[in-house]
């Protein structure tokens, strides 16, 4: 396959972009505190960093049929990612979870 | 370019083992499903990369049919956690 340079860098910013959005999802998965702040970062990160992938791929494809399935899957990250955060955080809430605070964090210690 | 896909491939796995054990860790059920959740976005972009990897278009509606799951799974598992049952009221 023969890329222009041009394209060929601006595809490798994009999906590298994409790589530390996903980094930082997973670092903040890992260390904050309760599950809404987890969601929060999980999510975000999520839809960011395979929005940029994705798009960095179309980029890199160039007008072919793939670059549309691989922007239309992009699109449905970007619909669908946002409402899984939102369906898990209203189920979380609405099962009695209580949310993470400093004083609550104080007074159990 | 296919070596720096296929980098790219190998770093996200390692994301979504961290993300593994997450939830594996827990504490609750919902970050079980929100972990599990994000393992199945990156292993869709991982599907992606293959394709370019591999040259096998085939991958790219693997990917499409595993987000069509992914979110399925998940919204069935938080409305099975928020109210005890998958059917609306109307459906009975």
């Amino acid at each position: 396959m023969n890329v222009h340079p041009v394209i060929m860098a601006v595809a490798v910013v994009f999906t590298l972009l994409g790589a530390f959005f996903f980094l930082v999802g997973t670092v903040g998965l890992l260390r904050l505190p309760d599950f809404f702040t987890r969601t929060h970062a999980a999510t975000k990160c999520d839809t960011l960093g395979a929005g940029s992938i994705l798009v960095g791929l179309a980029i890199y494809t160039g007008l072919e049929f793939d670059a549309l399935k691989i922007l239309a899957i992009a699109a449905f990250i970007l619909l669908t990612s946002p409402t899984t955060g939102h369906a898990l955080a209203r189920a979380a809430f609405r099962t009695g979870l209580v949310p993470w605070t400093v004083e609550r964090q104080e007074e159990s210690r | 370019m296919e070596a720096f896909f296929l980098g790219l491939a190998i770093f996200l796995l390692l994301n979504a083992f961290l993300c593994l054990y997450c939830a594996f860790r827990g504490p609750t059920v919902v970050d079980r499903i929100l972990a599990i959740n994000i393992v199945g976005t990156k292993t869709l972009v991982v599907l992606v990369l293959l394709a370019y990897v591999f040259g096998r278009g085939l991958f790219i509606d693997v990917a499409f049919v595993y987000a069509l799951l992914n979110l399925i799974a998940t919204l069935a598992a938080s409305r099975f956690l928020e109210t005890g049952r998958l059917e609306e009221e109307w459906q009975r």
